[in-house]
Formats: C-alpha cells, structure tokens, sequence
C-alpha cells in the first residue's frame, strides 16, 4: 500500500507542474488565436499590399498598413531620443552619486512613476502638450512630437530601473581598482562602470522602445490618428496599436481581419525586440 | 588646454543630479495637476451616486464597483496560479530545459502589450466563447496580464527565505510539501503580498485590454455575465469624448489616488520583506 503522505507528495507536484504551464498554454492561446484571426487576410490580400500598401480603407479593401508601421518606429525612436539620456542620466545619479537617503527617496518616487495609467498620460499630453505645441510650433498639436514627448517619459520607470540594476550589479572591485589608479568618480564611470553595464543599459533602451512602440491609449489621445505618412515632427499620425484601438469595437468581417493582420505586424515587432534585450542580458549574466 | 578632471566630475554630477530631481519632478507635477484641478469635483456624492447622461452628472460608483470586481476577481485567479508556478520553479526542479521553457512563457507574456492582450481576450473570450463584453472575459484578459509579475515577485521572495528555515523543518520530519506549506510560505508571505498589490494597481490602471472585453456598460455589473466599466475606462471615455472635463479630472484624482495608494503600501510591504532578512 502506499504512504498517503507519499501520494500527497506526487499530487501536489503534478498540479504545481500543471499551474507551472498554464503561463506556457496562455502565451500558445494568444499566438494562435492572434494569428488565425491575422494570417488569412495576409493570403488573401497578399503579403506586399498589406505591409507596404500605403492606403488603409478596409471597407473597401485596402489594407495597407505601411504608414502606421513607420509611425510606429518614427514614435518609438522619438521617445527614445527623449527618455534614453535622461534615463540613462538619472540611474547612474541613483547608482553612483546618490547617497543612501536620497536613493531612498527617488526610487521609489520613479517606480510610481510606472503606476501612473497611461490613459493618465495621454489626458495631460491633450490638455497641456498639445496646447503647447500648437502655440509655439504650430500645426494642430495633435502631432509626432506631442506623442514623442510624451512616450519619452513614460518609458523612463523602464529605462531607469533596468539601467540602474546593470550599473550596480558592476563589481566593487573595478570601482576600487579605478579608484586606486587615481581616476575621479566620473572617469570611473565613464571609462569602467558604463562600459560594463553596456548590455544592460540597451537591454534597457530595447524594453523601453517595446513599451513604447506597444502603448496605445495615450498614443491615440495625442497623435491626432491621421493615415499617412508624417513629414514633418507636426504632423499626425496613426500607430499600429492606435489602428487596433480606434476600430476594433465596430469592426466586422474583413475589417476587423485587418485588425488582426496590424496585431500580428505588431507581434512581431515586439517578440523581435523582447528576443534582443532578452538575449543582452542573458549575456550580461553569463559574463 | 587640459581641463581639470575633478571640475567635469563635479559639473557631472550636478548635471545629473538635477536631471534626476526633473524626473521626480515630473512625477509630482502630474500628481500635483490631478490634484489640484480634480479635487473640487471629488466629494463623498461623487463617489456613491450613479452617473446621469452619459457620465455629465452625477458620480461614478458603478465604475468604482467595477474597478474593485475586476481587480480582486482576477487576483484570485492569478494568485494561485502565479505562487504555484513560483513554487514549482524553486522548490521542486533544478533549472533545465523544462524550467527555461516556463520562464520565457513568463517572460513573454510580461512583454505583450495590453492592446494585444485587448485583442485576444476579445476574439477568445468575448467572441469565440461567447461570453460576450462581460465581467468575466475582462477578469479572465486581466488574470494572464498580472501572472508574470504574481510569479516574478513570488519567486524572489520564496528564493529569499534562508535555507535553515527548510532544514529545520525537513529534521522534525516534515515533507516537503509541509514545509512549503508551514514555513516557506509564511515567511515569504511580505514578498507574494507585494505581488498583489502591484497586480491590483496594474488592474485599477488597465485600459486598453479592458475596453474590448468588459466593455463599457455604464450600469452596475450584477453577474459575471454583465459589461461594466472600470475607472480608468469611464475616464478615457469622459475625457475622449469631452463628455465634462470636470467629472474627468474627479475621476481622475480617485483613480490616480487609489494606484498611488496601492503601490505605496506594496512598496512598504516590500521594505519591510528587505529588511527582515538582510
């Protein structure tokens, strides 16, 4: 006979091995039904006039989406030029300057940063960013630099915590070894610790371009959703998840197909860049 | 002309302490902004009477109601499951293939965005499922969202518990289970707590995914089966649609106040976990 504690012992495995895959099966459930709903209107329109067609009238089948994939990078570039320095700048202030009771104070201080939703965002950016915009640079103010500005600090939380832990996992040693050679603390940083925490801080800047570039409410609040291409920094625009958002509530048939096929480009664009900061910290950890 | 290094040290560092100071500055202006503009529409009649035309008048209780439906509901979903995988990843395997497997489906699903999440939950749950815009296929999108950080936060801090505590356990004889049970648990309580309260404030703050599932229904959700709207939804609706600029702003300082609350006392929890055992 055996142990009723033994078979309690393999019960409770087996069912903690099955919670263990339920995260396995959601992320399955989500790629396949995103793309049974994307892939078929990639064949039956084709893969060319979907990606790189310039016109977006799904009710009259036009399913070009190559204006809102650029929008895409455009904003995400933006606010990456907008929230990497200062990003950069505040984790090596938290790492290296700050002393205990000011890191004390400030990190928390950006962590709630994160929490704010962006619909949070996004209302702010309409009352404050546009109106500032539109009355010192012109145009509607419904515009790429509105939405870059904003995205910039969004995306700071992300940049800040992920550099942070890449500049202080850098061993003592080499800040004592740079020291000992008579270096000042900025020295030190520049020429030793940055170098070393090179993989995390653009494990960094990679994550904070997918929040980026995967935002949508404070995106569609701000950008003004126009459907070309932008060429100016005061022109509007319409991302890939500003598409989804605007359109999926009344969508049907072939429409919200096109939905889909925008949630697959999307998809895609993300796996790609979690696979590159995942694989710059793997890196960092093997090191 | 060679300029002393000490100098750049020190406009180094006042140039980044000034840009750090910006960036809580930001923080708190916006914080300041909600405040300032939203409280005088805030009042205990707002928060407990039902909204009139659309969101015009009157208060915003049954988005309130919904708001704390959705959040706990899908906490309780995600809570065993998310400590279960946590446990199962330190207690009972080594790393392996096995293990890697689960952590990059961890880790992609943290990495998603919500509007994906919104996609999916609304072609799985609202159209395939039939459940329709309802309580439940919100509470379902909203329990694969906060998994990832439920298992992230659970992990660390069972990991945290020192080894002795297991040991002493183990040499009275206890099995294994008894000992996650009766001691890994409990002391790692503070860290899984934090877990969930940053999941209820990811919840409370949620738009995007909710907005195609739960819907938008301005009633009070009733059953599982009814749409509702949470907070955050019935704010970018009031907002978007300029429906009143003032019942905006009160929604948001109940909004905004609830997550800073909430993230707050995770915070605190957190320090507390930190500080008993280091």
């Amino acid at each position: 006979m055996i142990d009723r504690t033994v078979l309690k012992e393999h019960l409770v495995k087996w069912v903690l091995v099955a919670f263990a895959l339920s995260s396995l099966l959601f992320l399955f459930l989500i790629f396949i039904f995103i793309l049974a709903e994307g892939l078929p209107l990639f064949l039956k329109v084709g893969l060319n006039k979907i990606i790189f067609g310039m016109k977006w009238a799904p009710t009259k089948g036009h399913f070009g989406i190559f204006p809102m994939i650029i929008s895409s990078f455009l904003v995400t570039i933006g606010a990456l030029i907008i929230g990497a320095p200062l990003g950069l700048s505040c984790a090596i202030y938290l790492s290296e300057y700050a002393g205990k009771r000011t890191r004390m104070l400030l990190k928390p201080a950006i962590e709630l940063l994160a929490g704010i939703p962006s619909v949070v965002f996004g209302f702010l950016g309409v009352i404050y960013i546009v109106p500032l915009v539109r009355n010192y640079l012109g145009g509607s103010g419904f515009s790429l630099i509105s939405t870059c500005l904003v995205l910039g600090v969004m995306i700071l939380p992300t940049i800040i915590s992920i550099s942070f832990d890449a500049l202080v996992s850098v061993p003592r040693t080499y800040r004592e070894g740079s020291a000992a050679m008579g270096a000042t603390k900025w020295q030190t940083i520049y020429k030793v610790i940055i170098p070393s925490a090179k993989s995390g801080i653009l494990a960094s800047f990679i994550l904070g371009m997918g929040r980026a570039i995967g935002e949508t409410m404070a995106v569609i609040m701000i950008a003004g959703n126009a459907l070309k291409i932008p060429t100016g920094i005061l022109d509007p625009l319409r991302t890939l998840t500003g598409n989804i958002a605007l359109e999926l509530a009344y969508a049907t048939g072939d429409h919200r197909l096109g939905l889909f096929s925008t949630g697959v480009v999307l998809m895609v664009i993300i796996m790609i860049l979690n696979y590159i900061a995942n694989f710059g910290i793997k890196r960092k950890i093997a090191k | 002309m060679r300029i002393n290094p000490r100098y750049i040290n020190r406009l180094v560092r006042m140039g980044l302490n000034v840009q750090a100071y910006f960036t809580v500055g930001i923080l708190i202006i916006i914080v300041a902004i909600i405040f300032f503009k939203g409280f005088p529409h805030t009042n205990f009649a707002f928060i407990f009477s039902f909204p009139e035309d659309m969101g015009r008048e009157g208060g915003i209780f049954p988005s309130i109601v919904g708001t704390i439906q959705l959040a706990l509901l899908s906490i309780l979903l995600a809570t065993p499951l998310g400590l279960g995988t946590a446990i199962f990843l330190t207690e009972y395997t080594k790393e392996s293939l096995f293990t890697k497997f689960i952590r990059f489906g961890v880790e992609s699903l943290a990495g998603i965005p919500s509007i994906l999440y919104g996609l999916f939950g609304f072609i799985f749950f609202v159209i395939k499922l039939k459940m329709g815009w309802s309580l439940l296929a919100g509470v379902l999108t909203m329990t694969i969202m906060i998994l990832p950080t439920i298992i992230r936060t659970s992990e660390e801090a069972i990991r945290a518990v020192p080894r002795q505590l297991r040991i002493v356990s183990y040499s009275l004889s206890a099995s294994k289970w008894e000992t996650i049970k009766k001691v890994v648990i409990p002391a790692a309580i503070p860290g899984i707590l934090t877990g969930i309260m940053l999941s209820i404030g990811r919840a409370v703050g949620e738009t995007a995914a909710i907005i195609f599932t739960m819907g938008s229904s301005l009633r009070l959700p009733l059953s599982l089966m009814d749409s509702g709207r949470t907070m955050a939804v019935h704010f970018y609706i009031l907002a978007r649609e300029g429906i009143s600029m003032e019942k905006a702003y009160g929604t948001a300082v109940v909004l905004v106040l609830s997550i800073l609350l909430i993230n707050i006392l995770a915070y605190y929890i957190m320090n507390k976990a930190i500080a008993r055992y280091s």
